[in-house]
């Protein structure tokens, strides 16, 4: 009977053999396919609490992972001064999970999670160590006070858009737009919190939780898509600062009804006829319009794409392809010229319009990111500033800030006129379409005209129109001043 | 096994006092560890429970020392072990939104069973007492067994129909069936055994045994297979088909009951695969686990695959307690409660659990090996391999070796009636561990040496023996002398 229960525990042993086989190949074998089998949520969420790499302005943080015991996600990620940078930086939350699309937590995913290539040594030596593998730390051009100061300055219930480049190495200074949000409500680690959260959010009229609007909303550009226009007239050699134009107060459209008038309370309907430059100062409308049908949507085509139209970038952040689509005839060509009709524009398209023009025609390629720097501090990206394309030659950049300086010291820019140096620059008021009484504000320019350093661009979205033109002329004006040293 | 020749005499409760403490530390430790992990203060809550576990291990140790002052000294150690990490883990997985307040009711159930099995402890006193009950428990445990599909009380939880509820108390009858079937079979075979033994056919080298003595073979196979069909419990239904082979095969020292046996269990996973819907589907799971389609049907290969992502995320050596993630897994806290600890105490901590398991099962069949009785040896057997099977069918399952089937871990699992029916067990087999270690006192009156001295078989060399001579130590009295001529008046 002995015997039989020795052989019994034998057998039992063997069962739990067994056992320890088929433990060690879950357990330590077969690890690397479990884990990365992709309904395995453990990776999702060690992922998604896994330490990311801070975004620094400055040296000053403004988005870092900091321990976090209270859930199963090891970190939670904190914005600092969250309203001003909600759409430079977007958010990145557990709960979808990952990066929301809109900023550099996309943009820069692979290097702030240390899954970029260069990091590549870091990942096998966390690998053997054991240590937490830390992400890049990114180092973003951006300058804290000027990007405040262009927080305080748009009006809290306004859907406004400032950028400020430095134009000779299409740095970017300030970008920011309004209405904003708080990006830790939704890095929250609960999923209800989030979804409470996002629900409310979406709810704020002119926010975009999924875009950076700045890069990637182009809206009507109105009349500083003249600039484009003017482009195709100075290159095709037949228009000079001094030729008089026809100025008629309405242009008939061709095989249409509907005529295009210059705005009634401009200084346009003053002179009939006028040389280029005092009619380009003053924004009127039909000179531009039938200069395009004359020389055709080709050469306007050329120009917008010369500046960068019709082509996405990324700065890392995504920007969305501003549209000068084929036109269907010379109408929706005259409308396209004075920025109405089917063209569209973003701000940050504007901008690089008006970097071209001051950096002597030469399109520098904008960038948000100064270093990025590995947990080490070892830098692994630096990017130097990058020719994006030659847009005009010198003089056609200097005929252009010539009649840019003339809208600021005598046309519809006076309201960016500074005592300290020459602005040059163009501002554009677009209607919205049928039914809307709302405008689109704009004014895009740089200085100083004898030395271009920055370009300033300045968007309200939907504003009234003569609310618009007070604040898009005044805050060029305040960002010039307070970037431009004595 | 030579130098306990002395020992095996000795009480050795110091040893297990020493042990205890030590478990104590385990599990008491990894409470609070958890605490700490997981930022929860560590309060008077966690002092009274750690108090608690800490004063029913050792009132445990003390009714030991009192009424079975030479049981084996290794169970109640690994046994306060494994309940400790179980009360833990269960407490981790209530900080998760999934669980709330379990702990604290797998705490009082250790209470509760702590107490029945020290109440069993002193009322019993001799486990042979049960022998008595042997057509009893077969009636008690068909009873049990078919008290859940009685409409009213019978409660259908997760496809398996195991569950009575009464006055809103949820109780597995099944788990206590365990007992009871085990001690009619040890009762049955040892009533039986020269019958079944003397009585065969020879055919090769193996002689089988008459039809009719197959009788109460094929009477468990109809009660394992009930319990299947019936209850769609496939894990108590190998269990107890397991316990009934094993027990008889122990009894007869025969193959050819292992072959029937096998038979037996071949025909009826055959018949299961057939006609039993929930058998086929474990079975489909099983080999198809990583299948898509499988994956997302409904009562499909989910969570046996999330509790392989488990194991595999936890690795070698695991996450370490409270930073992993083992609510994804459902039932993390009760069925898939191994999944948990593979995955906060990895392959190494995961092991080490099996060890104290697979240590617990040894000295149940060292009970087994040691006591003198046919039904003391039956019924230790059983019980441990009742304890083998658990464990078993339950990692088994878990690591993809046999298909899953509901059963849990002992000890670990939250759940009272297993807790329960386990905590009996180890008080049983203590008792048969005592008559197993307790020296056997041969007055000088007795003939020791001649054929007439039955009863003095020492329990360690498998032979009879005139040398065996009483030990005394110089401190500890032996038990009554009644209890050495019950020992002498039983038939071996």
């Amino acid at each position: 009977m002995n015997n039989a229960i020795r052989h019994t525990w034998v057998v039992s042993v063997g069962m739990f053999l067994a056992l320890f086989v088929a433990l060690s190949l879950t357990q330590v074998v077969f690890t690397d396919s479990l884990n990365s089998d992709p309904r395995n949520s453990r990776q999702l969420i060690a992922d998604a609490g896994a330490p990311r790499g801070p975004i620094t302005v400055d040296g000053t943080v403004i988005a870092e992972s900091v321990p976090s015991d209270a859930t199963q996600y090891d970190y939670q990620r904190v914005y600092q001064d969250p309203e001003l940078y909600s759409h430079i930086t977007g958010y990145f939350s557990v709960v979808t999970p990952g990066p929301n699309q809109s900023g550099i937590e996309y943009a820069l995913n692979d290097y702030l999670s240390g899954h970029s290539d260069a990091q590549f040594f870091d990942r096998i030596t966390a690998l053997f160590t054991g240590d937490t593998l830390m992400g890049a730390q990114v180092e973003l051009t951006l300058d804290p006070e000027l990007q405040r100061l262009a927080y305080d300055l748009i009006p809290e219930n306004e859907r406004g858009t400032i950028i400020l480049t430095d134009l000779r190495t299409g740095e970017v200074k300030v970008m920011m737009s309004r209405p904003s949000y708080d990006t830790n409500e939704l890095a929250v680690h609960s999923g209800s919190q989030f979804q409470e959260n996002l629900e409310r959010l979406e709810e704020v009229e002119g926010l975009h939780l999924n875009y950076n609007v700045a890069t990637n909303n182009p809206i009507f550009p109105g009349s500083v898509f003249k600039l484009i226009t003017g482009l195709a007239m100075l290159n095709s050699g037949d228009y000079e600062l001094d030729t008089e134009l026809e100025n008629p107060s309405e242009l008939e459209l061709p095989l249409t009804e509907s005529t295009l008038p210059n705005f009634a309370d401009g200084g346009c309907a003053a002179r009939p006829e006028a040389e280029l430059n005092w009619i380009f100062a003053q924004s009127c409308n039909t000179p531009f319009a039938a200069a395009a049908m004359d020389l055709g949507e080709e050469a306007v085509l050329e120009a917008a794409e010369a500046y960068g139209w019709n082509e996405a970038l990324r700065i890392p952040i995504y920007v969305q392809p501003s549209r000068f689509p084929e036109v269907a005839d010379d109408a929706e060509l005259a409308r396209a010229a004075i920025g109405q009709g089917s063209v569209t524009a973003t701000p940050l398209q504007m901008n690089m319009v008006a970097s071209a023009i001051g950096n002597g025609g030469t399109l520098m390629q904008p960038q948000m990111v100064d270093t990025i720097r590995g947990s080490d501090l070892q830098i692994l990206n630096n990017p130097e500033p990058q020719v994006l394309n030659d847009v005009m030659d010198r003089s056609t950049a200097d005929e252009f800030t010539e009649m840019m300086v003339t809208t600021v010291e005598e046309g519809t820019g006076w309201r960016a006129d500074s005592s300290r140096f020459q602005v040059a620059a163009k501002t554009g008021t677009a209607q919205r379409g049928a039914g809307d009484d709302m405008v689109n504000s704009w004014i895009t320019g740089f200085a100083p005209a004898d030395d271009p350093q920055y370009a300033v661009t300045v968007v309200y979205e939907g504003i009234d129109m003569s609310r618009g033109n007070e604040l898009t002329g005044s805050q060029m004006l305040t960002m010039l001043e307070a970037v431009i040293e004595e | 096994m030579a130098t306990q020749a002395e020992a095996h005499s000795r009480p050795r409760r110091n040893i297990e006092l020493v042990l205890l403490l030590l478990a104590l530390t385990i599990g008491i430790g990894a409470q609070v560890l958890v605490g700490l992990t997981l930022e929860d203060t560590i309060d008077e809550r966690y002092y009274f429970e750690g108090g608690a576990q800490a004063a029913l291990a050792l009132a445990f140790h003390v009714v030991l020392r009192i009424r079975a002052e030479y049981a084996d000294p290794f169970i109640l150690p690994i046994v306060v072990t494994l309940n400790g990490l179980g009360i833990a883990m269960i407490h981790r997985l209530d900080f998760t939104t999934r669980y709330e307040g379990v702990a604290d009711r797998q705490l009082m159930w250790t209470g509760l069973s702590m107490a029945a099995a020290m109440l069993l402890l002193v009322l019993l006193r001799d486990h042979r007492k049960l022998r008595q009950l042997t057509y009893l428990s077969l009636a008690a445990s068909v009873v049990l067994l078919f008290l859940p599909i009685v409409p009213g009380i019978g409660q259908d939880i997760q496809g398996a129909q195991v569950w009575i509820s009464i006055g809103g108390m949820s109780f597995q009858p099944g788990e206590l069936a365990k007992i009871t079937l085990a001690i009619f079979f040890a009762g049955f075979l040892a009533n039986n055994r020269d019958l079944i033994l003397l009585a065969g056919k020879k055919i090769g080298p193996m002689t089988f045994p008459r039809l009719q003595d197959l009788g109460p073979l094929f009477l468990a196979w109809l009660i394992a297979m009930g319990v299947l069909i019936v209850q769609n419990d496939l894990g108590n239904a190998l269990m107890f088909f397991g316990l009934f082979v094993a027990v008889i095969y122990v009894a007869t020292s025969r193959i050819s009951w292992i072959v029937i046996g096998g038979v037996f269990v071949a025909v009826g996973a055959l018949l299961a695969y057939q006609f039993v819907w929930h058998a086929r589907n474990r079975f489909d799971i099983w080999l198809n686990a990583f299948d898509q389609q499988m994956y997302d049907q409904d009562l499909g290969s989910h969570q046996l695959v999330q509790g392989l992502f488990g194991l595999a995320h936890g690795g070698l050596t695991g996450t370490g307690l409270g930073s992993g993630s083992p609510q994804i897994v459902a039932l993390a806290n009760s069925d898939m409660i191994i999944v948990a600890f593979g995955e906060e105490l990895g392959f190494i901590g995961l092991s080490g659990m099996l060890v104290l398991y697979l240590i617990l099962f040894s000295r149940y069949m060292r009970a087994g090996l040691g006591t003198r009785d046919h039904f003391g040896k039956l019924l230790a057997v059983g019980l441990a391999v009742v304890l083998v099977l658990q464990v078993f069918v339950v990692v088994g399952g878990i690591t993809r070796v046999i298909p899953m089937s509901g059963l849990v871990s002992p000890f670990l699992a939250a759940g009272g009636s297993a807790l329960l029916a386990n905590w009996l067990i180890v008080a049983v087999v203590l008792l048969i561990s005592h008559a197993a270690r307790r020296p056997i006192v041969v007055g000088p009156m007795l003939n020791t040496t001649g054929a007439g001295a039955s009863g003095t078989e020492d329990p360690l060399r498998g032979r009879d023996t005139g040398e065996q001579k009483p030990v005394d130590d110089g401190t500890q009295q032996f038990p009554a002398a009644s209890s050495s001529e019950r020992d002498g008046g039983e038939q071996q």
